[in-house]
């Protein structure tokens, strides 16, 4: 199945975004595959997505850049026409206790994985109210709700997610738009790595962490057809940790 | 290239941009209130898309907000392009 428009994942060279791009290819989506620095894993996953029979194309860009909202979705739109899917994924971490968090940590955590997704949503949002159709699917973290200490920074930026998402969708509804996250808890990637997994594990009543294509499956859904009365919520995935 | 601004320019657009989110062209004179035309803010952002992709005019929420009329924001656009 193709379709008109394309979706773009922020961050899908690896990890969950890579799963999430997967997925939304096999639901017949034109995929831009966004990155920053690691081109050979993007080119890898736009090329797993077209040996399965989808479209895929990476697309470089740092989201923390001012005008790279613009140069993505423009790309992407060139290609394969306008984007009525966007997932902000693209996140970093720079971790350390409060007292210990520089200027330079804290702006660069919330430049990337909030301010990032505001612009690229600002941005996508035009073709998408033209279209009366369009899915934003943000990448929050249960960190959003409950602390981890050593993560300030990452958890202000990602309950910022939360708070955008609600808004925002509230603000396009009318127009067939749906804006909602998705909350992961302890997925493992090469993001989680030294998170301190163990004491987590223990607190997570499914006893394991979750795979990247347990997150992409909640992504899908929030994306499909079916999902068009879901906006402006957070699903969280995470094993009952917040439960 | 943003076109050359003229008022009959600037009118044309906004007619045409409004037409497509519900009122009749005829309803939509420069009199006409957004209310009356039942245009809400968020129409008005798509109004002010159109109008920056044409006429490289940038309108601010704070002064879309002021907008009552159809003649107010032709008169906005072309005070802002000159």
């Amino acid at each position: 199945m193709s379709r008109e428009g394309s979706a773009l994942v922020t961050g899908a060279s690896r990890g969950i975004g890579a799963a999430i791009a997967r997925a939304l290819a096999a639901e017949g989506w034109p995929v831009g595959v966004n990155y920053r620095s690691d081109q050979d894993g993007a080119k890898r996953v736009a090329r797993e997505i077209e040996r399965a029979g989808g479209s895929a194309e990476p697309v470089p860009g740092d989201v923390s850049d001012a005008g790279a909202a613009d140069s993505i979705v423009g790309a992407l739109e060139e290609r394969f026409g306008t984007v009525l899917v966007l997932v902000n994924n693209a996140g970093v971490r720079a971790d350390g206790l409060s007292p210990q968090i520089g200027d330079e940590d804290w702006e660069r955590v919330l430049d990337t994985n909030l301010s990032g997704a505001f612009r690229l949503t600002r941005r996508a949002l035009r073709g998408m109210m033209r279209a009366r159709f369009g899915r934003v699917v943000n990448v929050a973290s249960i960190v959003g709700q409950r602390a981890n200490p050593g993560q300030a920074n990452y958890a202000a930026s990602k309950a910022g997610l939360v708070g955008l998402t609600g808004t925002v969708a509230a603000e396009v509804a009318r127009r067939g738009v749906t804006v909602n996250a998705v909350a992961p808890g302890l997925v493992e990637t090469e993001m989680t790595n030294g998170v301190g997994q163990e004491r987590f594990l223990d607190a997570v009543p499914a006893r394991r962490a979750g795979t990247p294509e347990e997150v992409a499956a909640c992504v899908r859904f929030l994306v499909s057809e079916e999902a068009s009365y879901v906006t402006g919520t957070t699903l969280t995935v995470d094993g009952g940790l917040t439960a | 290239m943003p076109a050359t601004v003229t008022t009959d320019k600037v009118e044309q657009t906004i007619v045409s941009a409004l037409a497509e989110l519900g009122p009749e062209r005829d309803e939509i004179t420069r009199d006409a209130t957004f209310e009356q035309l039942d245009i809400d803010s968020l129409d008005l952002v798509e109004v002010a898309q159109v109008i920056e992709e044409e006429f490289g005019v940038e309108i601010k929420g704070e002064e879309a907000e002021k907008l009552n009329t159809v003649g107010d924001a032709i008169d906005l656009v072309v005070a802002k392009a000159s």
